[in-house]
């Protein structure tokens, strides 16, 4: 019998449940809910990145739109997307080029489906949440394969080839991090995991693990200071390249997607989600959930505007030698921790 | 209370959802963009330069070795998931079992760090 089973009793069904009218009127309304959350986030998260790294660098970005501010650019910058003109260059294979973009955005769009933003505040509760949200965050690599290859171009397939060995070698560490939160847990559940934080944040007991989450995220969303795939300087807009209009839109909005994501899911794992720091008690769970994946954007925007990019080898090295050792020991002493002290 | 299978069958729905999306906005800006293609817009970008050869060359193996390396540990993570909600109540002997486990894939990445295969000349 896990502690936790009392307080998931008291929480277990979503407050969309609430609205009453049976299974296909939640349906509904859980779909509409999270597709908006996807579609306005990223936005928000854009136009963060426009901001934070304009007034790093002494600049005042995006001014005009919307006239406040700029806070419009990015839905104007959507506009113009959509009408810009879809090239297809001739040596494509054009059924896989026009399928990429899809598989890269929609499997984000089905990892917020479990982010929690309160004890009852979420769409669903999966019983191999983390487990869920890993995999399916992990398919996009598949889209950028696809991208890369069927571009028929040396500078995309090269990104693509890159993307691809980055991916798989951060994932490791990525998974192994999330492994010693589900240990110190003892559920896969989101919501379960973020229950358990209800005392302390995990980034207390699990200081390498945040780390390592950190780090890995960073590589898996190609951001600075891991964004070889991407280099401009050397390979264009990597597995990008040939990409024109709306597609090349779609990747840009799978690349926020992404950091909202995995700040999202960093957040679940270390910084306890809803659960608010100590005498604050009185914001609510979702402002605080809120507040603590803008921080972590905010971090994400931050790496960019301070590191150079890491050579190819380093980033491989990287990995493979320093992460994934470590992130086995931090699980190896987790375990021992955990039953020496039961 | 929905049932197990319904809770995915949100999942299914978001995805239908996705899809979706994406359709809608490729049939609008088919719509609404302009379409005039030309030989010289539809080459293969190469820095404005005519393409030599063809896209598709080949590539360094050492990416296809990085793949063998991935699926082993991944793989081994797999394992790790229901270890790690279980080992508590199992005790030290599941720690140990797993300790042994870990170690016998370490031993795999100590081997490709030996034979160089982590580095990259």
């Amino acid at each position: 019998m896990s502690p936790l089973a009392p307080v998931l009793a008291a929480a277990p069904e979503s407050f969309l449940s609430r609205v009453g009218g049976g299974f296909f009127v939640d349906l509904v309304v859980k779909v509409v809910v999270v597709m908006v959350f996807v579609l306005v986030a990223p936005l928000v998260i854009g136009y963060m990145e426009h901001k934070v790294l304009a007034h790093m660098q002494h600049r005042l970005g995006p001014m005009e739109a919307g006239r406040f501010h700029g806070w419009a650019q990015l839905v104007a910058d959507g506009i113009k997307f959509v009408q810009k003109e879809d090239i297809v260059p001739a040596a494509v294979d054009a059924r896989v080029f026009t399928l990429a973009p899809a598989v890269v955005l929609v499997p984000y769009i089905a990892l917020f489906v479990v982010l929690p933003f309160g004890r009852t505040i979420w769409a669903e509760n999966f019983d191999v949440g983390i487990f869920y949200t890993l995999a399916i965050g992990s398919v996009t690599v598949i889209g950028t394969l696809m991208a890369g290859w069927s571009s028929a171009n040396k500078f995309a397939l090269i990104g693509a080839l890159r993307a691809a060995a980055q991916l798989i070698a951060y994932e490791l560490p990525l998974v192994l991090a999330s492994v010693a939160v589900v240990m110190q847990s003892g559920t896969l559940s989101l919501v379960g995991i973020a229950e358990a934080q209800h005392r302390y944040w995990y980034v207390l007991t699990q200081p390498i693990g945040a780390l390592i989450f950190l780090a890995a995220s960073l590589a898996e969303l190609t951001r600075s200071p891991f964004d070889m795939p991407m280099a401009d300087s050397e390979i264009i807009a990597g597995a990008y390249t040939e990409y024109t209009g709306l597609k090349f839109a779609f990747f840009l909005l799978a690349e926020y997607a992404g950091v909202v994501a995995l700040s999202g899911i960093a957040a679940v794992l270390f910084l306890g989600a809803y659960q608010p720091l100590p005498f604050l008690g009185f914001v609510p769970g979702p402002i605080w959930m809120l507040a603590k994946v803008a921080a972590l954007s905010f971090i994400v925007i931050w790496f960019r505007a301070t590191y150079p990019r890491l050579r190819e080898d380093q980033l491989q090295r990287f990995s493979w030698i320093l992460l994934v050792p470590l992130a086995l020991a931090d699980v190896l002493a987790t375990a021992v921790v955990k039953v020496a002290v039961r | 209370m929905e049932s197990y299978f319904q809770s995915y069958g949100v999942l299914l729905g978001l995805l239908v959802a996705g899809v979706g999306l994406v359709a809608v906005a490729f049939v609008a800006a088919r719509v609404i963009a302009p379409h005039r293609p030309s030989p010289s817009k539809l080459t293969t970008y190469e820095c404005g330069m005519d393409p030599v050869g063809e896209g598709w060359s080949q590539t360094q193996i050492r990416y296809y070795i990085y793949a063998f390396l991935f699926v082993i540990f991944d793989v081994e993570s797999v394992f790790l998931f229901p270890w790690a909600t279980a080992f508590v109540r199992l005790g030290m002997q599941a720690v140990v079992e797993m300790v042994v486990f870990v170690v016998i894939l370490a031993v795999g990445l100590l081997y490709a760090y030996r034979k160089k295969v982590l580095q990259w000349a």
